[in-house]
């Protein structure tokens, strides 16, 4: 008879997998490579399955860590799905108003100039109802780095349309697919914003593949590391993540999809880098 | 090639059964187990002993309930010195 509910035991396995799982003898002598950061709250986030906002949240919290700059952080949640970002991320938290974490990061980073500021937003809320205080909060070159999960689509409501859904999308508010002659062009923030004079490194990625995630995490790095040498203007992440509840797929499907269409239109890669044009 | 050993612990109480990892094993080591959790999902387990440590599933986890080990590279130990190449040659063997 299989065990059903393994029990809690104190060896490195944490929970032993019943009989199924293979068990390594030379544990002992392996070095630990990687594991959760600790500046992540270690409870079960509230995430769907397979969402990309998990990933996003781990990865903002080993940059920091590897910086050591966790004691003077200070991140802006949003309104959305990531609204409970604070009971995740072990740094000082702020929750803004629907789309004004700009503002917010602005008005903290010019009281108190020697923390490091960052937004964390999805397209809902940084590319819809806060795309004024975005744009002017990048192109007035506020010292602070917005972080911006883009998923296409209003996951938290119930899969309505988003200004960055795409040409043909079928959600709940356009069951026949998005059409750009009634709904509007998908838009793409990151073009929009890379030829302000206050942007100072603009770049999009992805967290579909273990490759995209450090590439990710290099990202992030490079935009704290810019905001901690006080360097003149705004640095700005894009993150095209997966939603796999709002496109009504599995995780595995929904990653598929981002490689097939999404980054057609979505192009990864760096749009501004510091000294180029 | 030497090959390197490596292990991975999960936290499978706070599994979510995504199957991100299980996909983006290159030595397709994990799957997902046909027991359940305490919220009902699909947990993934290590079932081969072919892990080479690569993180690849700890970076994909949303969760970030992989732990990740490796073993650390042995020294080469030399099996033979071979000395005084061009007068008369010196071999040891150990």
């Amino acid at each position: 008879m299989t065990q059903l509910f393994p029990e809690k035991t104190d060896d490195p396995y944490l929970y032993l997998a019943g009989d199924e799982s293979y068990k390594c003898e030379l544990i002992e002598e392996m070095n630990q490579v990687w594991r959760r950061p600790d500046s992540l709250i270690d409870t079960p986030m509230h995430y769907c399955p397979g969402c990309g906002h998990s990933i996003a949240h781990r990865l903002l919290m080993e940059v920091v860590e590897e910086l050591d700059i966790v004691e003077r952080t200070v991140g802006i949640a949003p309104v959305g799905c990531a609204v409970f970002a604070y009971n995740y991320l072990n740094v000082d938290m702020q929750e803004a108003a629907h789309g004004r974490a700009p503002a917010v990061a602005t008005g903290i980073k010019r009281v108190l100039p020697d923390r490091i500021l960052f937004t964390y937003q999805g397209d809902g809320d940084l590319a819809a109802i806060g795309t004024a205080e975005t744009i002017h909060a990048v192109n007035r070159g506020e010292k602070i780095v917005i972080v911006f999960i883009n998923n296409g689509i209003y996951g938290m409501t119930g899969g309505q349309m988003a200004p960055t859904t795409l040409a043909g999308a079928k959600t709940s508010t356009t069951i026949f697919g998005r059409d750009p002659s009634v709904h509007g062009h998908p838009l793409r923030i990151a073009e929009m914003i890379a030829p302000l004079p206050g942007a100072y490194y603009v770049t999009r990625q992805a967290v579909n593949t273990a490759n995209h995630v450090r590439k990710t995490k290099k990202a992030l790095l490079k935009a704290f590391q810019y905001q901690i040498d006080n360097v003149d203007g705004t640095c700005f992440v894009e993150i095209v993540s997966n939603c796999p509840s709002g496109w009504k797929m599995t995780p595995l499907e929904s990653n598929e999809l981002l490689e097939d269409e999404i980054f057609q239109f979505y192009k990864l890669g760096d749009l501004k880098l510091p000294g180029k044009e | 090639m030497a090959k390197i050993h490596g292990h991975i612990s999960i936290n499978i109480e706070n599994c979510k059964g995504c199957e991100l990892c299980t996909n983006e094993c290159p030595q397709e080591s994990l799957k997902m187990s046909d027991n359940i959790n305490k919220k009902g999902y699909h947990y993934a387990v290590l079932v081969e002993d072919n892990c080479t440590g690569c993180t690849n599933c700890a970076m994909v986890c949303p969760e970030a309930i992989i732990t990740v080990y490796r073993q650390t590279k042995q020294k080469r130990q030399p099996v033979a010195v071979i000395s005084n190449v061009t007068e008369n040659l010196n071999i040891n063997i150990d």
